[in-house]
């Protein structure tokens, strides 16, 4: 198991304790520490219990832990709820205010009154924990003024007090010294997307608030102006997709991201991209359901859905990164592949990762292609049809205005030209047009990667955002002698069996990992390639997976 | 020069006698006054015999889906302000399913001129009650007659200070096209409601029955004042007002948006050196 920390910090909504989260987790990444942030936190602005975890570690790491090193408890709950998380040797940083067993576990009880304002619990808190962590005082009051601005003159007062006084301790846990490399930025997932559809080409993109999916938008807007981008609150999530569906028909890649409710409106857009043959990237960040469900919390149990949503028949493409780095090269591809099969391509995504901050090394927008539908516009052609019958199934697309090529598509079954047709015999031709663009999706597919060892005993198998958790998981079995390994699917569908079958085939147990109760993606594989997993695990009570929880599965289920 | 010969002739789908006939002409006539081409024109249409109308001229076209005509007339037109975006459909599709975004588009006041075929009645699926039925009118799907009021669009967008409010009549082919042309060349949101018979399904609101009461606005009416508009907007009975009703100033959705003067996003490309920079500041 890798070297790591992890600070766990518990209180109310409204108390500031993401604002901790932020200082810490930038302040870690900018000494040179991986991160992985876990935000677990209710619906609704004040009170509650919400949690913040930043894992740290000098080492590469993936996924978060269900451990804690050191708990920072803005009220006494936090620390009755969550002593049982700290690991052996663990630290609670609590305000001397309040009370709380700390059970033998050393206790941090800051005499926050005499420290400064009360009030300030929560920056001081920082300066305690960063102190604590071995972190420079310099480097947090700098990530202090970067997150609440300079005009705050008592937070850095407050925030040096938190470092003194924790010195003064004599206690701390700092972290092995990271080894020098190339800077790094701090991400989480939704703004990865955010910055990989723009560096991709997008120009337009709508949506409907809605939690988890808005932050790809609030990402997108806070660079908007300088990027060009043109981004609208739309009135409900039918506007957002139907807007950019007619934003993308008239030459601007255009994207939405929503949540499963949302996308439930979206459905009838879903088909009408599939009939005009219009290009759309939808992100759908998933959260429990049915219905509203646990708005603030994470699953993956829309892959059904989506994979299914619109009616009638034509291809599609689900794309579900497993890390920001992925997001960011997904976001584009996705476009780029929008673009190559003229409809709608998927980014699956969750709470978990739209909300976990990440170190990464910063993304190279010269290393994705845009797309400008502009320059693949057709020439001025007599007769120019939008929906001419061709082999690959794509028909050369015009943009309205650019030329004097009239496009006319059309969400009725339609003539080559766009035109509303009720003859059969082309309308069963133009349903084998629209399918033969499956191919250029299966041959654009994404292959799953494996981790580890190519010749397993125990291979998890798992799909989005819970790479980085069977990923450890997997290392830890290794640790104990066990040849394990993971496969990654970073694309849901098409499934190209050809790519893993050979070696879902040779591995001794194959066990599915996915956040949802009944298996969407093992079932599946099932139908597709006949492949029926030795067992499965699966987390559905709105927390992310996490390495400990699979091992306990394993472990329960007599696999291992 | 454009003519009218240019937007072409074309076997419809429609009902002999359809009042949808002459709001293609006038629409015809209104884009010639225009100056406007078929390249430079994109009709997004929802569903319903109305929304089959662009079909029938050359133009570019989007015919969507069933109500949502206007959030695709926005993305479009944000998309490529140089186009003159027209949305066309029935006052079901238009004011029923997609009276949400007929609300949103008058707030947005987008640069899209709406023409909405308004027949009281629903055609394509047989002679269901629109939003816009009178009480007491008779369906098979309304067999004791409409319970609820109508819903009076005109009155509406002029309580939500629409950019330009106009009411034609399919009757009145010049003075609607005059209504066309001045929605499109007005910079903001125009609702072009035109009344029109439905020769199948609604025997009460008949050509002849519009024709005694559609009344044009004396010269002397001023559709700058908002007051008079209500009043007038309000007018449904034995005397039914047509005309410009209402317009304003208001700035368009898009003046909101330097990029689109410059370089709107169907001619966008991407600033990777801004870029660059946008991600090097989250170290």
């Amino acid at each position: 198991m890798e070297k790591s920390v992890t600070i766990l910090i518990g209180g109310e909504a409204g108390q500031g304790l993401l604002t901790v989260g932020q200082i810490l987790s930038k302040a870690l990444v900018r000494s040179g520490y991986h991160i992985v942030v876990t935000q677990d936190y209710m619906s609704r602005i004040r009170g509650g219990h919400n949690t913040f975890a930043v894992r740290a570690s000098a080492s590469p790491i993936h996924a978060p832990r269900e451990g804690a090193d050191i708990l920072i408890a803005f009220d006494a709950r936090s620390v009755n709820e969550h002593i049982r998380n700290l690991n052996d040797g663990g630290i609670i940083v609590m305000d001397a205010e309040e009370q709380a067993d700390c059970q033998g576990f050393a206790c941090l009880r800051v005499p926050a009154a005499s420290l400064g304002k009360p009030a300030l619990f929560n920056i001081m808190a920082a300066g305690i924990a960063g102190a604590l962590l071995g972190l420079d005082d310099g480097l947090l009051e700098k990530c202090l003024r970067e997150e609440v601005g300079d005009s705050l003159q008592e937070g850095g007062e407050a925030l040096r007090a938190g470092c003194t006084w924790a010195r003064g301790t004599g206690i701390s846990r700092s972290l092995a010294s990271p080894s020098p490399a190339t800077p790094r930025i701090m991400v989480h997932g939704n703004e990865a997307l955010a910055l990989g559809a723009m560096a991709g080409g997008l120009r337009f993109a709508s949506f409907y608030p809605m939690t988890p999916g808005t932050s790809v938008m609030l990402a997108l807007l806070s660079h908007a102006d300088r990027m060009g981008l043109i981004v609208e609150q739309a009135e409900d999530e039918i506007a957002a997709v139907n807007m950019a569906l007619g934003a993308s028909f008239a030459g601007a890649p255009a994207l939405v991201a929503t949540s499963g409710g949302g996308f439930a409106l979206m459905a009838e857009g879903v088909s009408l991209a599939g009939m005009t043959e219009t290009p759309i990237v939808i992100i759908v960040a998933q959260r429990p359901g049915p219905a509203t469900g646990l708005p603030t919390r994470t699953e993956q149990g829309d892959l059904n859905f989506v994979l299914h949503a619109g009616h009638g028949e034509f291809p599609r493409a689900l794309l579900a990164p497993g890390s920001p780095e992925q997001c960011f090269k997904l976001a584009a591809r996705a476009l780029r592949l929008a673009e190559q099969s003229q409809g709608p391509v998927f980014i699956l995504t969750d709470q978990f990762l739209a909300d976990s901050c990440r170190a990464v090394e910063p993304f190279d927008p010269g290393s994705v292609q845009p797309v400008y539908p502009r320059e693949s516009c057709p020439a001025d052609e007599a007769g120019y049809a939008r929906y001419a019958f061709t082999e690959n199934g794509v028909s050369p697309r015009a943009l309205p205005g650019f030329s004097g090529n009239l496009v006319v598509a059309d969400s009725d079954e339609h003539t080559e030209d766009g035109h509303i047709t009720e003859n059969l015999a082309v309308r069963a031709r133009m349903v084998e047009k629209r399918l033969r663009k499956s191919d250029i999706l299966r041959k654009e597919c994404i292959r799953p990667v494996c981790l580890g060892d190519e010749d397993p005993d125990i291979l998890l198998v798992c799909w989005g955002s819970t790479l980085g958790a069977a990923r450890e998981a997997a290392a830890e079995l290794s640790s104990h002698g066990i040849k394990a390994a993971t496969l990654h699917f970073s694309q849901v569908w098409p499934l190209v069996p050809e790519g893993f079958l050979p070696l879902l085939e040779r591995s001794r147990k194959v066990v599915i990992v996915e956040g949802n109760a009944t298996g969407q993606f093992a079932r599946l594989l099932r139908r597709e390639c006949g492949f029926v997993p030795h067992a499965r695990v699966s987390r559905y009570d709105g927390l992310p997976l996490t390495p400990e929880y699979i091992l306990r599965e394993l472990v329960d289920e007599g696999i291992v | 020069m454009v003519c009218i010969e240019d937007f072409g002739r074309f076997e419809t789908a429609w009902c002999p006698g359809c009042g949808n006939f002459a709001i293609l002409e006038a629409m015809k006539k209104a884009l010639v006054a225009s100056g406007l081409a078929p390249r430079d024109v994109l009709f997004v249409s929802g569903i319903g015999q109305a929304a089959k109308a662009p079909h029938y001229l050359n133009a570019n076209v989007f015919n969507g889906l069933h109500g949502r005509a206007l959030p695709a007339a926005t993305g479009a037109k944000l998309a490529n302000p140089r186009l003159t975006v027209i949305a066309e459909s029935g006052d079901g599709c238009t004011y029923g399913e997609g009276g949400n975004h007929f609300l949103a588009a008058v707030r947005r006041n987008i640069n899209v001129t709406l023409v909405v075929h308004d027949n009281q009645v629903y055609g394509l699926t047989k002679g269901q009650a629109s939003p816009t039925s009178d009480e007491g009118f008779v369906t098979k799907t309304q067999p004791h007659g409409v319970f609820s009021a109508p819903f009076n669009p005109v009155a509406v967008a002029v309580a939500m200070h629409a950019g330009f409010v106009a009411r034609g009549f399919s009757g009145e082919i010049e003075a609607l096209a005059g209504l066309i042309a001045q929605g499109i060349a007005h910079p903001g949101f125009a609702l072009v409601d035109v009344l029109q018979p439905c020769v199948s399904f609604n025997k009460v609101n008949t050509f002849n029955w519009y024709r005694k009461r559609c009344a044009p606005l004396p010269p002397e009416y001023d559709p700058t004042d908002w007051d008079a508009a209500v009043n007038t907007a309000a007018e449904w009975g034995e005397r039914i007002p047509v005309g410009v009703i209402y317009r304003n100033d208001r700035p368009c959705f898009e003046s909101h948006f330097p990029v689109l003067d410059t370089r709107p996003p169907a001619y966008g490309s991407v600033d990777r050196d801004a870029l660059r920079e946008i991600i090097k500041a989250m170290g």
